[in-house]
């Protein structure tokens, strides 16, 4: 094992500087997307059930299946990873952002219009950083989940620890594939563990003294 | 429809002119802005009744209005409607001369303070911050704001050092919902809109933030609007109280002691709750009474002199005076007769209240003082005259006629009163038509019709008396 990982260091270090890279990368696409469609249904009902449906729905389909059907119509390569690892991310932060914001009370962005704010305004100086807390916690939990993801998505040749895990169990039995596998799995717990640790930092600095618990 | 204006400003002919006097004084002296109401109108979609019903109300400008009324009567509507965070259905709404019905609401909003239950403070921003919003809208420079929110935190009553970067979690109801007002007052608004400011807190911290709110008023001049379901915090706040019922259905504006004094109908007496009398007391002062002149005496004088002008009087009390006239004793004819000269002694426990008490007050000392009256004095102590329980009734009347002299704004609701009026003019449009002789007939064609039978009994007997 040792020895495997020795020889591979160069190699290791590159597909897990690209994992990484692929799930930040989706993660902020993601954090954006969610946001945006959880501002823009939020305040109208049906369109809010029908947001927290999809997110929930989503996360019942088995990411294999997905970039199964993806790889037709986008071929091989990064883009159909970076596709289904966005739309699994997207889905925890989407679920949160509708609670954060649905959880701004009325009197609160009703005194932030009372005062002169612009609809604009209130969401960026109010709304957004009173639901924040929350949208963070999704931010971290997708972090979690479509650290894996990711490493399904090497199946369609997309970057990061993935190849280890799925040639080392393609030629399972065969010399050095547990060692394979297991360095795919152990990086890919490593890295969840480095980026949530980055998150938690994030939250300290962006998460407002007055609303911290 | 198109009748309702005309018969509306007919209704208010009076008060139209207090209006304009009123828009001049908010221009030139007074810092508060007047408030005009006209015809506004709110229906909500799907319900069959208007929430707020072909409302006028005129709103002086640096006064204290306050809106009372039932659960669910539109108050809230009615005001945030002043500043369009809920949009009229109808009519105007005239701020300092200004329609503000077409102004860009973000702008209006920023000119008129607005303070929600609980203060509606924003958690994440510290007590600075949230005072800060509105100047930094504005585009103050960091200096001035920061100037202006240790001001604010002082004319609320909270030191600036401590409060400054505390955050709302941080403060107690009374102290959030101070920060609240700090908040709304910022830019130095003209006109203050509060919800409901006190409701949140208890009944101690709530008459502190009302004496406060009233200081603050009398500094600033500040028109202010203010809901509550109180009716005396009403009182103690409101230079008028406007009593609502459904729809907004304006049912009495008027000043607390006229409300008081003169109920308009048994919904506003009911709304006055028991003890109208007793509020009255509380809004009397003691200045404005009539007192009683009795015999005096002054030290030094011949006892058996005060004595003999008691027994012409038919009074058995004297009250005696210092040489600056102020009240020192109060004696019996009993307590006369003993003495030769009377003396410089002072009674500690003379009952006197000053004259800007309320009659409230001058009850209390009455009903300590053995005697069941009261001396009032003046400015530095002089003697002013005596207050009994006869006055303090006398009082309460006077009142009553007196408020019915004041010259209240105008309100009134355009779907109420003209409604009738319309109704009797098609009546009498209707008899108009047929009679065909012009603006006599109706009142000649309905009078005689109900006052048939007498009328005609008294005419034969004044005929018969005449022959
Ligand atoms: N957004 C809304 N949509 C529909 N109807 C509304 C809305 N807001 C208020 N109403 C209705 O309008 C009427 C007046 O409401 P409003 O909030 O002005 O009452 P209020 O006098 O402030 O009552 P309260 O003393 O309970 O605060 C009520 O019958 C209410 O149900
Ligand atoms: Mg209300």
């Amino acid at each position: 094992m040792w020895n495997f990982v020795s020889e591979r260091w160069d190699q290791i270090l590159f597909a897990a500087y690209q994992h990484l890279s692929l799930v930040v990368q989706c993660l902020l696409l993601a954090t954006v997307l969610a946001v945006l469609i959880a501002v823009l249904t939020v305040r109208i009902p049906w369109l809010a059930g029908l947001a927290n449906s999809v997110s929930a729905i989503g996360l019942t389909i088995p990411s294999f299946a997905l970039i199964g059907l993806m790889i037709s119509p986008l071929g091989f390569g990064p883009l159909p990873s970076v596709v289904v690892v966005t739309f699994f991310a997207t889905l925890p932060i989407l679920r949160n952002a509708l609670v954060g914001l649905g959880g701004v009370p009325a009197e609160t962005i009703e005194a932030a219009r009372g005062l002169g704010m612009s609809r604009l305004r209130t969401l960026a100086t109010v709304e957004l950083p009173m639901a924040w807390p929350v949208i963070m916690s999704g931010i971290r939990i997708s972090g979690q989940m479509v650290m894996g993801v990711a490493a399904v998505a090497a199946y369609v040749l997309g970057p990061g620890l993935g190849s280890f895990i799925f040639n080392g169990l393609a030629r399972l039995g065969g010399a050095n594939a547990l060692n394979s596998v297991l360095v795919g799995v152990i990086g890919v717990v490593i890295l969840a563990l480095i980026l949530d640790l980055a998150l938690v930092g994030l939250s300290r600095l962006t998460i407002r003294r007055g609303i911290r618990v | 429809m198109s009748e309702n204006p005309t018969t509306a400003t007919h209704h208010s002919a009076p008060g139209t002119a207090g209006s304009a006097a009123g828009l001049a004084a908010a221009a030139s002296s007074s810092p508060g802005a007047a408030i005009l109401l006209e015809e506004v109108t709110k229906r909500y979609p799907g319900q069959p009744k208007p929430a707020v019903g072909g409302l006028t109300l005129e709103i002086p400008a640096g006064s204290v209005v306050m809106f009372v009324g039932p659960s669910g009567c539109g108050k809230t509507t009615t005001l945030k409607m002043i500043n369009r965070l809920i949009e009229p259905t109808e009519g105007r709404i005239v701020i300092n001369g200004e329609d503000v019905t077409t102004m860009d609401p973000d702008q209006l909003r920023r000119k008129i303070g607005y303070v929600i239950q609980a203060g509606g403070l924003f958690p994440h921003m510290s007590v600075a911050g949230n005072i800060a919003v509105v100047p930094k809208m504005l585009g103050w420079d960091k200096a001035r704001i920061a100037r202006r929110v240790d001001e604010l935190l002082e004319l609320v009553s909270l030191d600036p050092d401590t409060y400054r970067d505390r955050y709302p979690k941080e403060l107690s109801g009374g102290q959030q919902q101070r920060v609240g007002v700090a908040r709304a007052l910022a830019a130095d608004p003209p006109v203050l809109l509060m919800d409901e400011p006190f409701g949140a807190v208890d009944p101690i911290t709530r008459q502190r933030l009302q004496d406060e709110l009233l200081n603050i008023q009398a500094e600033l001049g500040t028109t202010i609007v203010c809901v509550t379901h109180d009716f005396d915090e009403a009182m103690k706040l409101g230079d008028w109280i406007a009593v609502f019922d459904e729809g907004a259905q304006l049912v009495q504006y008027d000043s607390p002691e006229r409300i008081l004094a003169q109920p308009a109908n048994e919904f506003v007496e009911g709304f006055i709750g028991s003890g109208a009398g007793l509020k009255q007391l509380s809004l009397s002062r003691v200045r404005d009474a009539s007192l009683r002149q009795p015999v005096l005496g002054y030290v030094g004088e011949l006892a058996s002199d005060v004595l003999s002008q008691l027994q012409g009087a038919g009074s058995n009390h004297a009250v005696i005076l210092d040489r600056r006239r102020r009240p020192i004793q109060w004696l019996t004819k009993r307590q006369l007769s003993r003495m030769q000269l009377i003396t410089d002694q002072v009674d500690p426990e003379l009952p006197v209240v000053g004259e800007n008490a309320t009659l409230n007050d001058a009850l209390d000392e009455m009903l300590v003082a053995t005697s069941g009256h009261a001396i009032v004095t003046g400015a530095r102590g002089v003697f002013l005259g005596v207050i009994d329980i006869e006055v303090v009734t006398q009082a309460i009347t006077d009142a009553r006629s007196a408020a019915q002299e004041s010259g209240a704004p105008v309100g009134l609701n355009s779907g109420a009163v003209p409604a009738v009026a319309v109704a009797a003019m098609d009546a009498q449009n209707d008899d108009a038509v047929p009679l065909d002789d012009g603006p006599v007939a109706p009142g000649a064609g309905r009078g005689p019709a109900g006052g048939e039978g007498p009328a005609s009994e008294r005419g034969e007997r004044g005929e018969g008396g005449t022959r």
